[in-house]
């Protein structure tokens, strides 16, 4: 049984599936744009951003990326527009906005 | 040396598991198996296992917790019945779709309703398409035997799958037998320790279990785990002879028990087997040409070998211990005529319901069996699906 998840393809032969389909890898789901579905995103206004970061931590897809202290622009890929980081944002910067409008 | 001791069914199994030492027991009581974790969790109390013994609170957390175990690399043991095994459904899927080599202790007792807590195997063969290997035994010898093999089939390499040891509830259970046990090393030695390639607690790879799988995928995991348990019937086989080498009691997929010039027979599994042998001894001394076949491997389902040696056979009896309720047949009934039918091998044939809800099997009732067969093998039947014992 093929242990390589790199074969783990749409075309692959059952033969290449893992044993039990699990994953030998941890963070794999980095690979996948799972944030491609919302039909909702929030939208970070750096303006009113006070750094406070509270939202990096409520957020359950890591979707906001940190570096030297400051949180960047969202990682769409993967914020699957849940908005737990709007009801934390007590200055107000962001905001949910529907991807269409 | 191997020594003899008296022994119920539940003692004999837990005797086993004693000298198997698995890492985790979770296990929730329900009659007629609650024996097994109760004379286990003794052992543990006692220092004689070094198992981990987790009291769940329902057979739902069971499964669930040896799930769990498994997946982070222990062996590990359940035992329920009936409804506790009903409790478990969504679990034993997981666990065999999961490719964990868990051992579940079955004592076969009837699932409600009406309620009742004797022995027959509408629990086990209700969960017969959850892609467990099924082995049943006909007494408490065998039950003990089956026990010290389950983890070498259920962990082969080319497996890996759950495995359900089954036993039918009372009449194996709690009946008390002069059996033979093996000595604590070679049993030890014939198991061996547990080491899967891949867990969760490996400190030297990162791992996921159970993720979801998208229509793109689902159906070729659903192959891949078919052909697991196609792998399961050599190793089942392997075992067994491995086995004999270190008990001398040989075993295989089915016993064939005075098949060799049968032209009548009948097929079932569990402990209705002993009084159906008596049967058919006596109907030998009649100079009746009777046999019987005892599988002991349900799952996988051995087809083209029943139905090889069923060949000679002009009538045949498929008993089934459970009510399937689809006006038709029980799963031994489908699943033999249907062996019966790829190997082109025509010949008449009766599904009975037997045994249901601890239900007395006697030798008369099968005799009842063979004179019906005998019956059918020279006039022919149209009625296929009978009950016996029932009260018209």
């Amino acid at each position: 049984m093929a242990t390589d998840i790199s074969k783990l393809v749409e075309t692959c032969s059952w033969r290449d599936l893992t044993e039990g389909m699990q994953i030998y890898e941890g963070g794999t789901s980095a690979k996948f744009h799972t944030g491609e579905w919302t039909a909702v995103k929030p939208e970070f206004d750096a303006e009113k951003c006070v750094q406070c970061l509270l939202c990096v931590p409520v957020c359950p897809d890591s979707a906001i990326p940190v570096s030297d202290y400051k949180r960047g622009e969202f990682d769409y890929d993967h914020c699957k527009g849940c908005g737990i980081c709007v009801n934390a944002c007590k200055p107000g910067a962001i905001k949910m906005k529907g991807v269409n409008k | 040396m191997a020594k003899r001791d008296r022994l119920s069914g539940n003692e004999a199994v837990a005797e086993a598991l004693r000298q198997i030492n698995p890492d985790v027991m979770p296990a929730f009581p329900i009659t007629p198996s609650t024996e097994i974790p109760q004379y286990f969790s003794k052992y543990v109390s006692d220092g004689r296992v070094e198992t981990e013994f987790i009291p769940v609170e329902s057979e739902h957390s069971a499964m669930s917790a040896a799930i769990g175990a498994e997946s982070a690399g222990a062996r590990t043991v359940s035992a329920t019945s009936s409804a506790g095994m009903a409790y478990m459904w969504e679990e034993l899927y997981l666990a065999s779709a999961n490719r964990l080599p868990i051992c579940l202790a079955l004592v076969n007792r009837a699932l409600s309703g009406p309620i009742n807590i004797n022995c027959d195997h509408s629990d086990s063969m209700g969960a017969r398409d959850a892609g467990w290997i099924q082995i049943y035994a006909e007494n408490n010898q065998e039950a003990y035997d089956n026990m010290v093999q389950a983890y070498r089939i259920a962990e082969h390499k080319d497996v890996r799958l759950p495995i359900m040891i089954c036993q039918d509830g009372f009449i194996t259970s709690h009946a008390v037998q002069n059996i033979t046990l093996l000595d604590d090393e070679d049993v030890k030695n014939f198991v061996g320790e547990y080491y899967p390639e891949h867990s969760l607690l490996n400190p030297n790879e990162t791992m996921a279990v159970g993720p979801y799988s998208v229509s793109n995928f689902y159906m070729e995991a659903r192959r891949a785990q078919a052909e697991a348990l196609h792998n399961a019937k050599a190793v089942v086989k392997e075992v067994a002879d491995e086995f004999a080498k270190i008990s001398g009691r040989q075993y295989g997929w089915f016993e064939e028990y005075r098949m060799e010039d049968a032209e009548l027979a009948i097929v079932l599994i569990g402990s209705a087997a002993g009084t159906a042998k008596d049967a058919v001894d006596k109907l030998r001394e009649e100079g009746k040409k009777a046999g019987l076949i005892k599988i002991r491997m349900f799952r996988p389902f051995p087809a083209a070998e029943i139905a090889e040696a069923l060949k000679n056979v002009k009538a045949v009896g498929l008993m089934d211990r459970t009510e399937s309720f689809n006006d038709s047949c029980g799963p031994i009934g489908s699943e033999v005529t249907t062996a019966l039918f790829r190997a082109k091998k025509s010949c008449e044939t009766i599904n009975y319901v037997y045994g249901l809800g601890g239900r007395d099997v006697r030798v008369e009732d099968i005799e009842k069996v063979f004179a019906d067969l005998e019956d059918a093998a020279a006039n022919g039947t149209t009625e296929t699906y009978r009950y016996l014992g029932v009260r018209e």
